[in-house]
C-alpha cells in the first residue's frame, strides 16, 4: 500500500525516464517521480546515487541525457534559458552547502534575487527582506558576511534567499547534513512552518531519516539510480527488501 | 535571434577523460569558448543591464590596478632612459633621446606592459573569484534564482576590462615619459616643457591612438579568457588553482600573440 496521494492534474512535478551519466558513470537509471501540489516528498539513498543530480535536472542546471521533467505541467528540457529562468522564478532551490554568495552581506544575498526579478521598491524590497530573515530568525545578522556566521546560521539564510521570490516549488538539498541535532530540529521546524504558511510544493534529498520523517508526506528510496521504493515511513517499514532494511535500521 | 538551449552552456562541460588526446582537448576548448562567447554577445546586448556591478568592476578591475600599472610604466620609462642614453651619447644623437623615449613607451612598451601587468593581476584575481564560486555553487545559486551568471558577472567583468586597458595604458604612458624624463634631466639637465617638445615633435596620431585603443583588444582577452577559465573551473581548491593560473598563461599568451598582429596591422592600416 502506498500513502494516500493527490490526482495527477495536481502534479507539480512529474519526471518520467530520466537518466542521466557522466561519462561512463550512470548516476540516474530511468527515474520516474511525481510530486502533487502542496506535497513533500523526501528523497533518500546512499551519498552518491545521483539525488542532487535528480534535484539539479529538476531546476535546469544540468540536462539530462533522456526522459521527461515537467515542472506546473510544462517540459521544462526543451526551454531556453529565458523561459526556464521564468520556471525558475517560481521555484526555489536550498544548497547543499547553502551556496551563499560569500562577497554579499547576509541582507544583500536575501535582496539578490528580489532586486533581478525587479517589480518593488527599495522600500518594498527592504521590507520583504527583513520578514524572510525574522521568519528564519536571521534579522540581527543583515550585515554580516556568510564567512562570519555558523553553518546552521548559512542554511537559515539559504532559506530565506530560496523563499525570496515566493516560490511554489521549494528543492532541499540536504538541508540538515552538517548540522547539529538541535539545529537541524529548528531547521525542519523552519520547513514544516514553510509548508503550513505557503502550501510549498517541496522535494527534500537526504540522508537524515528523522528529518525526512518530520517534513515528508512521502519517501521515495533511491538505489543504483532508480527508486527502489517509496510510500509513506510505514510502507518502506513493511519492506522485506535487504537494503531498505538495511537503511532503515540506523534510525530504529 | 536564436535561441540557445538553457543549460550545460556554462562553458563547464565536463573534464574530457586523462586518455583523451591533446588535440583533442584544443579543438573542445575553442569549440567551448565558442559557445561561452555567443552567451556573453547575448548577455552583453540585452538587456536587463547590471550598471552598479559593471561600475564596481571599472573600480575592482581599473581603479585598484592603477597603482601597479602607474609603477611598471615610470620603471620602463626610467630603464629606457639608462639603456638607450648611453648608446646615444656614442653616437652623437643625444638629442634624439626624447622622442625615441616617447615613441617607444607610447607605441609599444606602455601598451604590452599594461596589457601583461593587468594580465597578471587581473586575471588571476577574476579566474580565482569566478572558480571559487563555481565550486562553490554559488553560480548554480545564481541560476537557480532566475539570474544570468553571465550578465552579473562576465559581461560586467569584460566590459570593464575593455574599458580600463587603454586609460590604465594612458597611465602607464604618463609614468613613463615623466619619469624617463627626471632620469634624463638628472644627468643631462633638460626642462620638461622641451623634453615633451622634442619628444611630440613627430609624433603623430597614428603613433599614439591606435596603440593605445589596441589594448582594448587586451581588455578583451583578459576578461574572456579570465572568466571563461573561471567558470569552467570544477574540483574544489585544485580547480580553483588550475582556473586562476591558466587565466594568466593563456591570456598572456594571447595578449603577446594578438600584440603581433595588431602591430602589423596598424602598420597596415595607419601608415
Amino acid at each position: 500500500m502506498t500513502a494516500p496521494m493527490k490526482t495527477k492534474a495536481d502534479a507539480a512535478i512529474q519526471v518520467k525516464t530520466l537518466r542521466k551519466a557522466f561519462g561512463e558513470q550512470r548516476v540516474l537509471n530511468g527515474i520516474d517521480l511525481e510530486v502533487a501540489r502542496g506535497e513533500t516528498l523526501s528523497v533518500l539513498g546512499r551519498s552518491g546515487t545521483g539525488k542532487s543530480v535528480l534535484l539539479k535536472l529538476i531546476i535546469g542546471l544540468q540536462q539530462p541525457d533522456s526522459g521527461s521533467i515537467r515542472v506546473h505541467g510544462q517540459e521544462i528540457t526543451k526551454l531556453t534559458r529565458q523561459q526556464l529562468n521564468e520556471i525558475r522564478k517560481t521555484m526555489g532551490f536550498l544548497f547543499q552547502n547553502s551556496a551563499l554568495y560569500d562577497s554579499l552581506t547576509v541582507e544583500q544575498n536575501v535582496a539578490f534575487p528580489l532586486e533581478r526579478a525587479g517589480g518593488l521598491s527599495n522600500a518594498e524590497r527592504n521590507k520583504r527582506v527583513r520578514e524572510l530573515l525574522a521568519t528564519v530568525g536571521m534579522e540581527k545578522d543583515l550585515d554580516k558576511l556568510p564567512g562570519q556566521i555558523s553553518g546552521g546560521m548559512q542554511k537559515r539564510v539559504g532559506l530565506a534567499r530560496a523563499l525570496a521570490l515566493s516560490p511554489d516549488i521549494v528543492l532541499f538539498d540536504e538541508p540538515t547534513t552538517g548540522l547539529d541535532p538541535i539545529t537541524a530540529s529548528e531547521i525542519d521546524a523552519l520547513i514544516l512552518k514553510m509548508q503550513k504558511e505557503t502550501n510549498l510544493t517541496s522535494i527534500v534529498v537526504t540522508h537524515d531519516l528523522p528529518s525526512a520523517r518530520t517534513v515528508s508526506d512521502r519517501l521515495a528510496l533511491m538505489r543504483d539510480g532508480e527508486i527502489l521504493i517509496e510510500g509513506s515511513f510505514k510502507d518502506l517499514q513493511a519492506s522485506k527488501d535487504e537494503f531498505v532494511v538495511q537503511f532503515l535500521s540506523r534510525d530504529s | 535571434m536564436v535561441s540557445l538551449p538553457a543549460a550545460d552552456l556554462s562553458g563547464a562541460r565536463k573534464t574530457q577523460p586523462a586518455s583523451t588526446g591533446f588535440l583533442v582537448r584544443f579543438f573542445v576548448w575553442f569549440g567551448d569558448l565558442g559557445l561561452f562567447c555567443s552567451h556573453l554577445l547575448r548577455a552583453v546586448f540585452l538587456p536587463p543591464y547590471e550598471f552598479r556591478e559593471f561600475a564596481h568592476q571599472l573600480d575592482e578591475l581599473g581603479s585598484k590596478s592603477l597603482p601597479l600599472v602607474a609603477l611598471a610604466g615610470a620603471a620602463t620609462g626610467v630603464v629606457l632612459s639608462l639603456e638607450t642614453h648611453d648608446s646615444l651619447v656614442s653616437f652623437g644623437a643625444k638629442s634624439l633621446l626624447p622622442e625615441l623615449l616617447v615613441l617607444s613607451v607610447v607605441k609599444e612598451s606602455g601598451p604590452i606592459i599594461t596589457g601583461l601587468i593587468v594580465s597578471g593581476r587581473v586575471a588571476a584575481g577574476i579566474g580565482a573569484e569566478l572558480g571559487a564560486m563555481k565550486v562553490t555553487e554559488q553560480i548554480d545559486a545564481m541560476e537557480a534564482s532566475a539570474v544570468d551568471p553571465y550578465k552579473y558577472l562576465v559581461a560586467t567583468r569584460v566590459l570593464a576590462c575593455v574599458l580600463m586597458l587603454p586609460l590604465l595604458t594612458l597611465a602607464a604612458d604618463f609614468c613613463g615619459i615623466f619619469l624617463g624624463w627626471i632620469t634624463t634631466t638628472l644627468t643631462d639637465p633638460i626642462s620638461l616643457r622641451l623634453f615633451i617638445e622634442h619628444g611630440f615633435k613627430e609624433a603623430t596620431f597614428n603613433d599614439f591612438l591606435p596603440p593605445t585603443f589596441k589594448t582594448a583588444v587586451f581588455g578583451l582577452i583578459i576578461g574572456v579568457v579570465a572568466c571563461f577559465q573561471g567558470m569552467r573551473a570544477q574540483g574544489g581548491t585544485e580547480g580553483v588553482e588550475r582556473a586562476a593560473t591558466s587565466a594568466v598563461v593563456i591570456s598572456s599568451l594571447f595578449i603577446i600573440l594578438a600584440d603581433v598582429l595588431l602591430v602589423r596591422l596598424i602598420q597596415v592600416l595607419f601608415p
